[in-house]
């Protein structure tokens, strides 16, 4: 802890936790409910998100206050940034479980039922010839195409970099206080946010209907739809934050000495930039 | 942080001590001798042991562990010796003095490179036995072993016998089971349809599972392998002596996973042949068997597949 | 361990807060959010406790007495979940909220909001694993473990369970995070990473670990979800996948997981010997040490739990080695305890008790896990009674033991009010004689033959379930002493004096008033690190 302010700011007591956790006693019974298609499940899950997005509105609110009032002593801030960190690693952490499940079933699974069609004959369903792309030795598995990396995907990587190159010209803007360039680097960021997420959009639609590749086809069907998906997943949440931090640039919030809010954010859409270069090689390319 | 004024002063401390060496010694011959009754107590039945190991790798496997329990126990009374000293005699209420040493790096040195040098003891011929049960090359007769819930299926696939598949399922009755009648000798530990196997040759036994993860035990034999639903694994025994040979299987399969046994019948060999060729003929003629084995292949895939149906319709 | 200059009873500011239960649902002070952790732990373990009794009383015979096989196993499954995830992991978390900010002189966690989120998740995803048992086709039942396909087959049961687990690893994760920018972040001045007590270490890499494998048990529900619900072929052959796959994903999570309900547990521990020796902890920098591997080690040692799934030769050989040697570290710190005592002036007061019960017993509990460790000798054992003795050597007289020396320790300085030594004594040594007579017979069922998970068992093992099952009633009445003596001194306990321990060397006895005020080192104290 740091000598100059020599007190940290701990918020008084507060009513958002308890609303955020109630909002996740619906969700949970709510989408527990729902996968067994149990109807009361949808209301639950709607009542669930409601209170979800109340929460996360007031709450943030409160923090973006609190910031602007010059509540946060440099300790905070130090805090923050730890914090963002930890919270980053744990999503690297969250990803390699399915960059795991996508090596161990491409390296490791899908060629040992491979080597046991060819020892027996066959595996438990008949022959399967294994490789890459799979779908399983099942014969219910459709035959589906494969995505080509150098379509959509390699577009979409360009639109991620790119976007990764705005928000730091914003960055930089902030910190020289040219705050016009900023909301304007703001708007492309967010902009190239939302066509990444329209093409992965289309992509999906493309997979289903002109490759019959679906989240059921099999082992790539799975790894493919599940890590991008995630992925998209977080661009989408990445957007909403670029969102929300465009609208306090905007609003005049942040200095060029402090202005963590904006850098956090930066942090995450760094990371959702690596991580799509991990799929980009390992899902589409490899 | 550290001055190292203190750590001498600790040794010295120490070896001020060396003198109660005489205690820690009667210390340790009592902790010594109880152990060995405890031993010896331990050799009387196999209740509190493994049962008595009917092949090669299930010896190694008692054997291994006899010296480990033993080396285990030595690092207990060399550890809680010094350490009970220390409680019986460095107490306030004896007006004992604390020292203040905290730190000697050659102590702490001693005490990692110690358990490296015993843990290489340890690991030695475990990796023996590790690559030992793990060659399943050439078999006398190989088996195939099929976990359902909850029965075992077996097929004879190579070797003498070939062509023999039958289920192998819990004989017990419910009553028994529901308390509603005295209990047998085997309970649950009996089936209806024993594998057997000749004594003495190499037997392979191939697993795989029809619907979830079970796993093929028989303790005697030092075999225990998971059987992977639409995977197969192997593993080997040769059995020392005839006799039947009990066990469980020993991955949680649902509701009745503590309800399918596997009861190995190990025959003299003649014993065997005549066994083998009379389960043949009572299947009248090898073709009726190779037509019901592919029907049986035919209901498995036809059951995983309902299966697999019914998850995704879950 | 410290000298400390400056104005320490300067706590005259105001203590304002809502009362009644508003105080509950909406503080942000760190010792209120720990005392709800402890007690959620509390009803937690209760609740654990009461299926491990409804597992007993079914064993006690063999036949079918009570428990239906299917419900058997749902019990089994859930008195684990419950165990590991409501009743262990939030009393550390709970210790940790309570002692890390006055260990290290910080005035609050750092996301003091945050905090209070991260326990009231606990409730809703207890309330989902509770009410499982009352859903059509009941709770799950595939084992704390739930591998798939048999995870797979379940009903409503295994998908609020598969829910319950994310809430919960939310929980963990921001509680982490939380934890280890606070240690990071907010210690006093002049107190650095090698100055901090040791509890503040094992918590620093426990967060650490946390952090790194609770977002993969996520993943791991995540996609048995998908394979249940939306046909995907993560854990199923006929797609590609393999149901070991699962297995590799989840030990991954799962054996850190109980690393990280044993290394706080050795961070109490050291804080009590050194206390109730009146000598300085042995060895300090090497319990630092020490911890780190086991924490480095723990991330490649999973498949030790797959011995029998299948593995090639070189892998099983590469996890046996590791495996065995985490018995290296954690030697040093069970020698370097001994040390301390060594020529220590020691008092045997409750938490002491418990802290040398819980080396003495754990040490029973580590050989056997290094036993299991051996690859031959884990295919017999596997799967067995003895695996279930070897964890709750470590988990019981391990994790739980350390809890109750920690609980007794600062009890004092959570209330001002000093516990029953007689009755803590008592305490102790009915859990040490019971704890025994219910799990070290297991053992012996465990080498006979006796699988584990299972309802009913052959005629051999009868003898020794019924020692077993007693030891067990009588280990459960005497955590109701526990219970007891804990609200006797809250209610009605006699006032503590200012430091009751004279050997208690950390800030959180030197430098605060007896109770601790509600909220202290508003300024921080000024360290300055002497000898160790
Ligand atoms: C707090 C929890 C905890 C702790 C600390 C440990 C510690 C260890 N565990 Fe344990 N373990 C579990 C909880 C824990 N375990 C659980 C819950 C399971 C079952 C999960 C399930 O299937 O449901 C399990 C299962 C388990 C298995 C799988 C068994 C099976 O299913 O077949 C194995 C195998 O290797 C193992 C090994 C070890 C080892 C080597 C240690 C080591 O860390 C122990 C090290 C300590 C010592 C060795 C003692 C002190 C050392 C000395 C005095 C130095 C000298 C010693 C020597 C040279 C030997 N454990
Ligand atoms: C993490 C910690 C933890 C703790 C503290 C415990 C505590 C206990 N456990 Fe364990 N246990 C696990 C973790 C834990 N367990 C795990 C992970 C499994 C594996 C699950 C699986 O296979 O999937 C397991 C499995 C397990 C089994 C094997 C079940 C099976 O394979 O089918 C058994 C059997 O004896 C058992 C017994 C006990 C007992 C008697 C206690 C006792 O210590 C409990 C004592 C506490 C109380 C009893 C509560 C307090 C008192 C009351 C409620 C008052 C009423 C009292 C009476 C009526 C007497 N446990
Ligand atoms: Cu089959 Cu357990
Ligand atoms: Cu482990």
């Amino acid at each position: 802890m740091s000598q100059d302010s020599g007190h940290y700011y701990v918020p008084a007591p507060s009513t958002y936790p308890i609303i955020g956790s109630s909002a996740l006693l619906f969700l949970g019974f709510g989408a527990a409910l729902t996968m067994n298609k149990i109807e009361l499940g949808y209301g639950l899950l709607a009542i669930g998100f409601a209170i979800l997005f109340y929460m996360c509105f007031r709450w943030f609110g409160t923090v973006a206050a609190e910031s602007e009032s010059g509540k946060y002593g440099s300790d905070v801030d130090k805090s923050f940034r730890w914090g963002m960190t930890w919270f980053i690693f744990s999503e690297v952490m969250f990803f390699a479980a399915f960059f795991g499940a996508l090596y161990y079933m491409r390296v490791l699974s899908v060629p040992w039922l491979a080597e046991e069609s060819e020892v027996l004959g066959q595996t438990a369903w008949g022959a399967f010839a294994g490789g890459w792309p799979a779908t399983g030795p099942a014969d219910h598995y459709e035959a589906f195409e494969e995505m080509n990396a150098w379509g959509l995907p390699a577009l979409n990587t360009a639109i991620l970099l790119t976007s990764g190159v705005t928000i730091t010209f914003a960055h930089w803007a902030l910190k020289e206080n040219r705050r016009d360039a900023l909301n304007k680097w703001m708007l492309a960021t967010i902009a190239l946010g939302v066509l990444f997420l329209g093409c992965q959009g289309y992509e999906y639609v493309h997979a289903y209907n002109d490759l019959n590749l679906r989240l059921d086809s099999g082992a790539y069907g799975s790894t493919f739809f599940m890590l991008t998906g995630f992925h998209g997943f977080h661009v989408t949440l990445g957007t909403i934050m670029l969102i929300v931090i465009y609208f306090r640039c905007a609003a005049g919030h942040f200095t060029p000495e402090k202005h963590f809010g904006f850098e956090g954010v930066a942090w995450y859409w760094h990371f959702v930039d690596v991580v799509w270069l991990g799929l980009f090689i390992f899902v589409y390319l490899l | 942080m550290h001055p190292f004024s203190e750590i001498e002063t600790g040794i010295k401390n120490c070896n001020n001590h060396v003198g109660e060496n005489m205690k820690i010694k009667s210390v340790a011959t009592l902790m010594g001798m109880s152990a060995l009754a405890f031993y010896s107590s331990m050799a009387v039945g196999s209740k509190y042991n493994f049962p008595e190991p009917q092949s090669v790798i299930a010896q190694d496997i008692y054997d291994q562990h006899i010296v480990l329990l033993w080396i285990c126990l030595a690092i207990f009374v060399g550890v809680f010796g010094v350490m009970f000293y220390s409680i019986l005699k460095h107490r306030k209420s004896l007006g004992y003095k604390a020292a203040n040493f905290h730190h000697s790096t050659t102590v702490e040195i001693i005490w990692t490179v110690i358990p490296c040098l015993i843990l290489v003891v340890m690991a030695l011929p475990a990796t023996k036995t590790v690559i030992a049960m793990k060659d399943t090359s050439s078999p006398d007769m190989t088996i195939k072993a099929t976990g359902y819930q909850w029965m075992w299926g077996y097929d004879y696939l190579e070797g003498e016998g070939e062509g023999i598949s039958f289920y192998s399922k819990l004989a017990t009755p419910m009553a028994q089971i529901e308390n509603r009648e005295a209990k047998g000798d085997n309970y649950l530990l009996e089936v209806d349809n024993n594998l057997v196997v000749p004594v003495g040759k190499k037997v392979r036994v191939i697993l795989t599972a029809n619907d979830v993860i079970h796993a093929w035990w028989v303790p005697a034999l030092g075999v225990k392998q998971d059987a992977i639903p639409g995977f197969i694994r192997d593993v080997w025994f040769a059995a020392d002596n005839p006799g039947i040979y009990r066990g469980q299987c020993a991955e949680l399969c649902g509701k009745d996973h503590g309800f399918m046994p596997i009861v190995v019948e190990v025959l003299e060999e003649e014993a065997y042949a005549q066994w083998a060729a009379e389960k043949l003929a009572a299947s009248s003629g090898a073709s009726q068997v190779a037509s019901a084995n592919i029907e049986m292949i035919a209901d498995a895939s036809e059951a995983i597949e309902a299966a697999e149906e019914n998850s995704e319709n879950n | 361990m410290a000298a400390v200059h400056g104005d320490v009873h300067d706590h005259g500011h105001d203590d304002h807060h809502p009362t009644g239960i508003s105080r509950w649902l909406t503080t942000t002070n760190h010792k209120d959010i720990g005392t709800m952790y402890l007690w959620f732990s509390l009803a937690m373990f209760f609740t654990g406790g009461f299926l491990a009794m409804g597992i007993r009383a079914e064993l006690f015979q063999p036949g079918i007495q009570i428990l239906e096989p299917e419900l058997f196993n749902s019990f089994t499954t859930l008195h684990g979940l419950i165990m590991v995830f409501g009743a262990i992991m939030p009393a550390f978390v709970g210790f940790a909220n309570w002692q890390v900010p006055m260990m290290i002189g910080a005035p609050d966690m750092a996301f003091a909001r945050m905090n209070l989120w991260s326990f009231w998740l606990l409730p809703i995803a207890a309330t989902l694993l509770v009410s499982s048992f009352f859903v059509p086709g009941g709770a799950a039942a595939g084992g704390w473990t739930f591998y798939p396909p048999l995870s797979t087959q379940g009903g409503l049961g295994v998908d609020m369970m598969i829910f319950a687990v994310h809430i919960l690893g939310a929980s963990s994760i921001m509680g982490a995070i939380n934890i280890i920018t606070t240690i990071l972040n907010m210690r006093a001045p002049g107190m650095k990473l090698m100055d901090m007590p040791l509890f503040v270490w094992t918590w620093l890499i426990t967060a650490y670990l946390l952090v790194l494998v609770m977002p993969v048990l996520a993943g791991t529900v995540t996609m048995l979800l998908t394979d249940r619900h939306f046909g995907t072929s993560f854990f199923n052959a006929a797609g590609g996948g393999d149901p070991v796959l699962f297995q590799h994903i989840f030990w991954f999570f799962g054996h850190p997981e109980v690393y990280i309900m044993i290394l706080p547990s050795f961070g109490i521990v050291s804080e009590v010997i050194p206390t109730f020796s009146r000598k300085p902890l042995f060895g300090y920098s090497s319990m630092v040490y020490a911890t780190a591997s086991i924490a480095i080690l723990s991330c490649v040692v999973w498949a030790h739990h797959m011995f029998t799934a299948g593995m090639p030769t070189v892998a099983q050989l590469f996890f046996m080695y590791a495996t065995m040697l985490i018995a290296v570290p954690t030697g040093v710190k069970v020698f370097n305890w001994t040390a301390t005592m060594w020529q220590g002036a020691m008092s045997f007061e409750t938490p002491m008790l418990f802290a040398i019960g819980f080396i003495f017993l754990f040490v029973i509990g580590g050989f056997s896990g290094v036993i299991c460790a051996i690859v031959p000798i884990d295919i017999q054992v596997q799967d067995t009674y003895y695996v279930i003795a070897h964890f709750h050597y470590v988990l019981v007289s391990g994790s739980l033991f350390a809890l109750f020396a920690g609980a007794y320790y600062w009890i004092p300085k959570w209330t001002g009010r000093m516990y029953d030594e007689k009755l803590g004594k008592l305490h102790f040594w009915l859990s040490m004689i019971f704890f025994n007579l219910t799990f070290f017979v297991q053992h012996f069922l465990g080498l006979a033959g006796m699988p584990r998970r299972i309802p009913d068992y052959a005629l051999q093992f009868a003898d020794f379930n019924m020692i077993s099952s007693i030891g067990a009633f009588g280990f459960g009445l005497s955590q109701v002493l526990f219970v007891y003596i804990m609200i006797k001194t809250i209610r009605s306990g006699e006032k503590a004096p200012e430091k009751p321990w004279d050997g208690a060397t950390t800030l959180e006895w030197t430098h605060l008033p007896t109770p601790a005020p509600y909220h202290s080192f508003e300024k921080p104290p000024v360290f300055k690190p002497t000898v160790h």
